[in-house]
């Protein structure tokens, strides 16, 4: 007998190979893109224009020079010894925690090993500068003295963009006194001239007709760009000791009136004044807008705002270039050279380096990456944060004058920004895969709010706390980005990966805390993972990664 | 007295849990840890017969109407209609709908006539919190964050500074440090967030006894005492596992509160948060602020205010009859109040704008006179200054004097400026 064959069933098998086929070869182009990195010592590529000559020219090395000097010369007068030579990596740490609010990543960590010992800082901050997390973490952190936190009144201001334009801005290295002129004198809408607002950040929610206020800008040109607490004397003369009288501030307030809400957005209504009623007096009166000193930088000719933000920004107006070191160093130290970091003298005597570096910053055009690159050249930005002897440790005095690095607690972004990076081989940047970049905005904005955000408070120098320990040790970001994922997280892979069991102890360190373990560490964690295999090995690589990250140094500049 | 569910204790099990996280975390041998300790020392800090210990604040976020809360004017062309009840306090009436607050109401003091320069939310609610007005050059810290710095309570495992339901601006350590910001937390049906560990006591166990690994050598060449004096992160780890180990922090859990005893308060988040402030001062904690957000009423106001004061009515009556029941109302000041006042007049809108110029704060407990009504406000709205005026600073030292806190005495601010704890004066018209 003749069978015959069942034609559509066979038909069905073939059609039905084919989603199989399909869907076996998109598993594998994914894992393709995702897991064919999964143990990686390659380095990461190098920067574009990284030219060592220009970053060791005798001009430079020179300022350099007179910078450790400066300090050099306090430490001997107030007899401290400095602290030894942190490793390259530690300070590689620093500036990136500084400069982009996360750690280096292995990858980097690998670039940065094969670099030339004398040429490895500079290298690595051309590396940073040419990478958009420098300039969106540098904008961020400008904002918030420039405009605050809130999202302010809803209509007439659109903070994200403002951040945004500002991180372009910094991506092309635009001179500073630029980039704040048409901050002071911003006009037009605000989604399409993101500078302005800055101006329509203070428009009054409620009475919008009323237009800029020109008390809170006063407020914020003078703390964020004269480094001046003009705004105290608001209400009242200065009885504290300065010589600040009221009218001092509402001159400078006087400034502003002429900004007014038009359906073009902000513009200058020249017939607009300002009036205010000063302590002690019956009546309001017109106020004469004056600057609060050296009156004869101020230009004769102009629109109000426009005079004002040239006179600011004056190369003689010393106090823009100082305010403007003083918030540099503030995010590379994590601690101003002059504290509070809105409140620097006007004349005087100014801690070692702030008068060269402001100079230096006057004479190269406001050049923000010079200035970052000059300080991290010092020898204080390269000192390690301990003189590493229990016999001999670091002293409040020698953190007080540089001559050990300032251990500051980290941010509640750069925790996130760490966990989320030290999880990860491959460094998290606008390069990574999308996978990690979505993972990472919404992990770290749920992680931040909980963290504890300070706000503008920046550099207020605070100890830990019990929601922060509690966040790190059972939360959920900690949770999701060191337990069992060979996907995602660094931790499986290292399980998994590692040719042994002392790389494996070695790559989660280099990943989480930037630097290799001692040999105590090391035996120590050797000993947990000797013969362990399978499933269990994945649960003691993410208790090592969970003691690192809940670790006092991971939470800590140093 | 002692509740019943203080009695409960701790299982073997939790016992072993305790002990062996405590001993990894370096806090092995603290006998008062031990729950008969914890209840010993809690009973003889009631027997005491001392000023009071602890503080609520029942915060009314966004500026609460006088008029249609604690200080009516029915028939006054300002009350646009808002009626108002008698209570059990002759001469003074509340308007409708805080019916159960106006039967305990003898139990209870309303200052009518306070007054604060600040007509900004955030501003004033800075000047309510600390007692000073906001000033750029030093952040002052909240009562509760003073209370606890004040009167340090040794007994505690859980933080004794609470905020249930933080508004936008819940209350801050201010010059005293982060540490003695307010714990943040939701609503008590919730369990608190990130309290339970996430593997089994003997993985953890191991787990602590490698951040010491790691935590020696970065110790290396620094001052022994750094940790205490700088990062206070192995204290805040020890003090966390403290809280997390802790039969104290069941009393964030008011699931464990019979279901006609929780109804009391109303079947709101605010209710149930006033519940977990009763449980949490009967712990030893030293301040607890509860949040009620949404009196910002710049339209609208009678029926928006009126919702909340639902929601007000039986947690606030709850709450006093609760601290009376459990022996507590002696020992703990019970402050409700919101940032200022509303406006005399309804505007085209049917709001009523910021008044700072003469508004209410309810006060009991903890040595405060009660069945006191102080200062009155202009029934025609017509004068900005109310009679016998108080100013917020005043109720800050008030409270602080209460509390046995020599109000006047002066802390060295990290910026080397010596600042009293409120620069207010007592009002003994509210003192016992």
């Amino acid at each position: 007998m003749n069978e015959v064959p069942p034609a559509l069933p066979v038909r069905n098998d073939r059609r039905g190979i084919w989603p199989t086929v399909v869907f076996v070869g998109l598993c594998l182009l994914v894992a393709g893109s995702v897991l064919i990195p999964l143990w990686t010592s390659k380095p990461a590529p190098a920067p574009k224009n990284f030219n060592s000559a220009q970053q060791q020219s005798p001009e430079f090395t020179a300022v350099v020079g007179q910078l450790d000097a400066s300090i050099e010369k306090e430490w001997r007068e107030a007899k401290v010894k400095p602290a030894p030579q942190a490793p390259a990596l530690m300070v590689a740490r620093r500036l990136s925690l500084g400069l982009t609010g996360t750690l280096p990543s292995l990858e980097e960590i690998r670039a940065l090993e094969e670099q030339p010992q004398e040429q490895v800082i500079q290298w690595w901050l051309t590396r940073l500068f040419e990478d958009r997390r420098y300039s969106d973490y540098l904008a961020e952190r400008f904002a918030r003295a420039y405009v605050g936190v809130e999202n302010g009144p809803f209509l007439v201001y659109r903070r994200h963009r403002m951040v945004d334009w500002l991180s372009t801005e910094i991506q092309k290295n635009r001179p500073y006194d630029e980039l704040s002129r048409e901050l002071i004198n911003a006009n037009g809408i605000w989604t399409t001239q993101p500078e302005v607002n800055f101006i329509t950040v203070t428009v009054d929610q409620n009475d919008k007709d009323k237009g800029p206020d020109e008390v809170k800008l006063a407020g914020r040109v003078s703390r964020a760009f004269l480094g001046v607490r003009l705004d105290c004397v608001q209400c009242h003369d200065d009885f504290m000791g300065g010589s600040w009288e009221q009218k001092n501030f509402h001159e400078l307030a006087a400034f502003f009136a002429p900004a007014e809400m038009s359906l073009t957005g902000v513009r200058d209504n020249k017939k607009k004044q300002y009036e205010f009623r000063y302590h002690g007096k019956m009546d309001d009166e017109l106020v004469t807008p004056r600057v609060p000193f050296k009156p004869e930088l101020l230009p004769k000719e102009g629109a109000l705002r426009e005079r004002l933000a040239k006179w600011v920004t004056h190369p003689e107006n010393k106090a823009f270039a100082r305010t403007t070191v003083n918030r540099i160093w503030a995010l590379m130290f994590n601690r101003p050279l002059v504290e509070p970091i809105d409140d620097i003298p006007l004349e005087g005597t100014y801690p070692p380096g702030m008068e060269i570096l402001a100079n230096d910053l006057v004479a190269h055009h406001y050049d923000l990456q010079r200035l970052i690159r000059l300080i991290a050249a010092t020898r204080i930005f390269q000192l390690d944060s301990t003189n590493r002897d229990n016999e001999h440790h670091v002293t409040d005095g020698q953190e007080k004058l540089y001559a050990s690095f300032p251990v500051t607690r980290l941010r509640p972004e750069q925790v996130a920004g760490s966990v989320i990076q030290a999880s990860s081989l491959r460094t998290i940047d606008a390069e990574a895969h999308i996978l990690w970049q979505v993972t990472r905005f919404f992990q770290q904005g749920d992680f931040v709010k909980r963290y504890g955000d300070i706000g503008e408070d920046e550099f207020n120098q605070r100890s830990g706390t019990v929601p922060q320990r509690l966040l790190m040790m059972n939360g959920k970001l900690v949770k999701e980005r060191s337990d069992e994922n060979i996907v995602m997280n660094a931790s499986s892979r290292i399980a998994s990966l590692a040719p042994d069991d002392v790389s494996a102890v070695e790559t989660a360190y280099l990943c989480a805390l930037t630097r290799r373990p001692t040999e105590q560490e090391r035996n120590y964690f050797v000993e947990l993972l000797n013969g362990i295999k399978g499933k269990a090995r994945f649960k003691v690589m993410e208790d090592l990664y969970w003691s690192l990250l809940n670790a006092t140094e991971f939470s800590w500049n140093h | 007295m002692i509740s019943p569910e203080m009695n409960q204790g701790c299982g073997a099990a939790d016992h072993f849990s305790r002990r062996t996280l405590l001993k990894a975390a370096g806090m092995a041998g603290l006998t008062w840890l031990t729950p008969l300790g914890q209840l010993l020392a809690l009973d003889a800090e009631k027997k005491k017969g001392s000023p009071a210990q602890s503080v609520i604040v029942l915060w009314l976020q966004g500026g609460p109407s006088q008029l249609e809360t604690f200080d009516p004017h029915p028939n006054s062309p300002i009350a646009y209609g808002t009626k108002a009840i008698k209570t059990s306090l002759k001469d003074a009436q509340l308007a409708a709908g805080l019916e159960q607050t106006a039967d305990i109401l003898l139990n209870m003091s309303l200052v009518r006539s306070v007054v604060s320069k600040e007509g900004d939310h955030e501003r004033a609610t800075f000047n309510m919190k600390t007692g000073y007005r906001p000033n750029p050059t030093i952040l002052y810290p909240s009562i509760g964050a003073i209370i606890s710095h004040e009167l340090p309570n040794q007994k505690i495992e859980i933080p004794t500074h609470i905020s249930i339901l933080p508004g936008q601006w819940p209350a801050r350590g201010g010059y005293f440090g982060a540490a003695y910001d307010a714990f943040k937390t939701g609503d008590p049906a919730q369990p608190l967030p990130d309290l339970s560990l996430r593997v089994s006591d003997k993985r953890q166990e191991q787990r602590m006894k490698s951040v010491s690994v790691v935590d020696q050598a970065f110790m290396q060449g620094r001052q022994p005492d750094f940790d205490a004096k700088k990062t206070l992160h192995q204290q805040s780890m020890q003090n966390a596992i403290g809280m997390m180990t802790s039969d104290q922090v069941k009393a964030f859990d008011v699931s464990q509160v019979p279901l006609a005893e929780r109804l009391a308060y109303g079947d709101t988040s605010f209710g149930r948060g006033c519940l977990a402030a009763v449980r949490l001062v009967e712990r030893g904690v030293r301040c607890v602020e509860v949040t009620l957000n949404g009196w910002d009423t710049h339209t609208n106001n009678h029926e928006s205010q009126g919702a909340l004061v639902k929601t007000l009515d039986p947690a606030l009556a709850a709450l006093i009859a609760d601290l009376k029941r459990r022996d507590l109302l002696d020992r703990t000041i019970v402050l409700c109040g919101g940032e200022f006042g509303r406006t005399p007049k309804l505007n085209p809108l049917e709001g009523r704008d910021h008044w700072p110029h003469g508004f209410t704060v309810a006060m009991t407990g903890g040595g405060i006179q009660t069945g006191r009504v102080i200062g009155a406000t202009d029934p025609k709205g017509e004068k900005k200054e109310p009679e016998n005026p108080v100013h917020v600073e005043d109720l800050h030292a008030t409270i602080l004097h209460a509390l046995g806190i020599n109000h006047e005495k002066e802390i060295i601010t990290p910026i080397g400026r010596p600042i009293a704890l409120s620069d207010g004066k007592v009002i003994r018209e509210l003192l016992a």
